[in-house]
């Protein structure tokens, strides 16, 4: 590790000057239209989201500690998972790595001084703000009771919550969505620096090339499909509300045609990021660099065809629920190329072990149990046993969680010295990546027996006997949350306090570890020419017997 | 975009982070195109839900498109292709470096079609439907039609409401664009915005053609 670092730091005079000290106040940050402040930005409003969607997970575990509840009314028990739902989905799965990292990283990666539109991107900040404002005034006064997903008549007359105030909140977040994704692939074609050919890019930047066009072609369909709702609540006319002469089911088609790709709009980055840690901390090429390149984009082409495997027991005819369970298998393959590719990476690799490659591991194992039991959830008949219980939180979380949320910390704790130019305590990002991944397994894998016995989601009660398994989850989840706040303490303490952390402080490859750390203004003193394909990393040279 | 001039004389309206203009304009251009596409889905996603429910509610949306002002769409859907025309026009100007006074009339004539399709629409078709009592949630004469028909006419304002919106925003993109030729920004080297702005009008104009014939034609009114 150490060797690299080496005298790399041969610092001219003016490289003090850097994006974060070559101007000051709250209007010089407010206004910027620099892709790495906006970067961080973004991190400070999802990081905000992050803990009110996490408090309301953390309040629902306490609950559930009892079988009658600890806590809470039914009432407000819903509203509790609704807003965890909304928040952490709307709020911060969805930008959390593209906004914070993505913005932050393609200029730098491609070799470019911006993004194409420096301003549409500043302008999708204030609309995500917007959204969030809306989100978090619903939240605080009253919530809703829909669960995440809006569904009609959940959200139809019968809800007397916010569910117009939250429905615009996700509506105006949607906008920003789509910005980013159109800046992003405008972006990405058109600015690369001389000799950055495509199959020269680092895979993050497929993973966001592949993430954008989900944002592009997704985010609409939710936007009309919530204006809709909004709509019928406000004329009483029926669109999606049987009661009215609506019709539930294409409310459904509408909202899951977006959000399963939004599921891959989650974990899509999180794959991204995890090929740029697995390379730089086993010091190997890529194995199969096309692979894991083409993989990504087949994901985003096959998400907008699955949506219905979420309509198996809604009423959707079942030669529509065969040909969607069979297209949903079909997710499998490149995901299952990636998680290959990964661990052929690994094979013979020089490892070694800091805190962003625990999380790389982490999510590795994790992403693949998260993975397989979407099968068991594709096939339509365990589905109908499965559907609707705890095995499906289980699911989602082991990807969403396991997944997004470790590769979202690995790449925060990979690009965090090239982020503030400082370095961050190792043995206290090491011992919270470890409780993340026992809080996180404590908390989950229970969840997967209890959907298996038949504990259904959504409920502010459950029998005696899940019980137990319940105490450790909600033991887990208290883990898990310590852990959460480990690394927001020492990396605060380390943006002042952290030793300095020089321009390629793990020796990795890539451009943004060519410039200084933190980089200046405008990215590059000169624009690169990219001569050499991605992760050319030396080969060792002792031959192997 | 044009916040800093780091080195030396730049051609106007170019922008620090690029190379060259010729980056500069394909960059605008596949923006826009995405931009588009995004608009497509926007737009798809109420259409599907249009065709579905007309499935569903067929006589009542036939009935529906009976009460619509059938002269009127199809007077605004002439002027709306002229308009497209002379927003045409306006970035040929531009383009075979004609003096700033020949961009502007074509602007403004753009402007003035776009208006026209606004008005037109607002007194003839809205303001009447009003009169009526076929807007509903507002003005809803209940009992005299059935409830699918009050579908059906929400269907119809969310979609030319929103293409409507879509209209006032282009003219405000117009407005600036002439203040933008009234400055001398364009020329036969630099027109991008023009080109750009050209591609969402005409966007615009096509969302019309469909609703059209959707809305008001095919509602079986001439067998």
């Amino acid at each position: 590790m150490s060797m690299a670092i080496a005298d790399l730091h041969e610092a001219p005079a003016d490289s003090s000057v850097n994006y974060l000290n070559a101007t000051y106040g709250i209007r010089s940050w407010l206004l910027t239209k620099d892709h790495k402040r906006i970067g961080l930005l973004y991190l400070a409003t999802t990081t905000l989201m992050f803990f009110v969607g996490g408090g309301a997970a953390v309040l629902m575990r306490l609950h559930l500690i009892e079988p009658q509840g600890a806590l809470f009314e039914p009432e407000t028990y819903n509203k509790l998972f609704s807003t965890h739902g909304i928040i952490m989905v709307f709020f911060f799965m969805v930008p959390s790595i593209p906004a914070t990292l993505g913005n932050f990283l393609i200029p730098l990666m491609i070799g470019a001084r911006d993004v194409a539109f420096p301003k549409l991107n500043l302008l999708s900040w204030y609309v995500f703000v917007t959204g969030c404002i809306f989100a978090l005034y619903a939240t605080l006064s009253g919530g809703v009771d829909t669960g995440w997903t809006f569904y009609p008549p959940y959200s139809s007359s019968f809800s007397h919550t916010h569910v117009v105030a939250v429905a615009l909140g996700v509506f105006i977040a949607g906008f920003s969505s789509i910005l980013t994704g159109l800046n992003f692939i405008v972006t990405i074609h058109k600015m690369r620096a001389p000799g950055m050919r495509w199959f020269r890019l680092p895979l993050f930047i497929w993973a966001m090339y592949a993430t954008s066009l989900i944002f592009v072609l997704g985010t609409p369909v939710i936007a009309i499909t919530l204006f809709l709702l909004g709509l019928e609540r406000i004329l009483h006319v029926g669109i999606f509300d049987p009661a009215v002469g609506g019709d539930p089911l294409l409310f459904q088609h509408l909202f899951w045609f977006y959000s399963h790709p939004a599921v891959y709009i989650m974990i899509l980055p999180g794959m991204g990021v995890v090929s740029e840690l697995i390379t730089a901390f086993s010091r190997k090429k890529i194995f199969g660099y096309s692979f894991v390149a083409f993989s990504s984009l087949s994901i985003a082409v096959i998400s907008f065809v699955v949506w219905g495997h979420h309509m198996f027991v809604t009423g959707q005819s079942v030669y529509a629920g065969l040909v969607f369970s069979a297209l949903s298998f079909l997710v499998a393959i490149p995901s299952a190329v990636k998680v290959f590719n990964w661990t052929a990476t690994l094979y013979k690799g020089s490892i070694s072990y800091e805190a962003p490659m625990l999380y790389a591991l982490g999510f590795v194992g994790l992403f693949t149990i998260g993975g397989l039991t979407g099968l068991f959830l594709a096939a339509l008949a365990t589905d109908v046993h499965l559907n609707g219980t705890y095995f499906i939180v289980a699911h989602f979380h082991y990807v969403m969680v396991g997944g997004a949320v470790m590769a979202y910390l690995g790449g925060m704790h990979f690009w965090w010295p090239k982020i503030t130019g400082r370095l961050y305590p190792d043995y206290w990002a090491r011992f919270a990546a470890f409780m993340i991944f026992v809080g996180f397994n404590l908390t989950f894998f229970p969840q997967f027996v209890l959907g298996y016995l038949g504990m259904p989601r959504r409920y502010a009660v459950y029998p005696a006997e899940f019980q137990v398994l319940n105490v450790m989850s909600s033991a887990g989840a208290s883990i898990l949350g310590v852990g959460y706040l480990i690394p927001l303490i020492y990396l605060t303490w380390s943006m002042r306090y952290g030793p300095p952390a020089g321009p390629n402080p793990w020796g990795a490859k890539g451009l943004e570890w060519t410039t200084s750390s933190p980089p200046p203004t405008e990215n590059f003193k000169e624009i690169p020419i990219v001569t050499e394909d991605a992760y050319n990393y030396p080969t060792p040279e002792v031959p192997r017997v | 975009m044009s916040d800093t001039v780091a080195h030396g004389a730049h051609p106007p309206g170019f922008a620090h982070q690029f190379e060259d203009m010729t980056q500069q304009r394909e960059a605008g251009n596949l923006g826009m195109w995405v931009f588009l596409v995004t608009e497509i889905l926007f737009f798809g996603g109420m259409f599907t839900s249009y065709i579905i429910f007309r499935t569903l509610h067929f006589a009542s949306f036939e009935a529906g498109s009976h009460l619509l002002k059938v002269q009127f769409g199809a007077t605004n859907t002439v002027v709306l292709i002229v308009s497209s025309l002379t927003m045409a026009l306006a970035i040929r100007a531009a383009q075979t470096g004609k003096r700033k006074g020949q961009i502007i009339f074509w602007l403004i004539l753009t402007m003035f079609l776009g208006a026209l399709f606004l008005g037109l629409k607002l007194r003839y078709e809205w303001y009447a439907d009003y009169v009526e009592g076929i807007v509903p949630g507002i003005s809803w004469n209940s009992g005299a039609h059935a409830p699918g028909v009050e579908l059906f006419m929400c269907f119809y304002f969310f979609m030319t409401g929103l293409h409507a919106i879509h209209m006032v925003i282009g003219l405000g993109i117009l407005t600036v664009l002439v203040i933008m030729a009234a400055r001398d920004k364009f020329s036969s080297r630099y027109y991008a915005p023009l080109e750009i702005s050209g591609l969402y009008w005409h966007f615009v104009d096509i969302v019309w053609i469909f609703l059209f014939p959707l809305l008001y034609l095919i509602g079986g009114r001439y067998q």
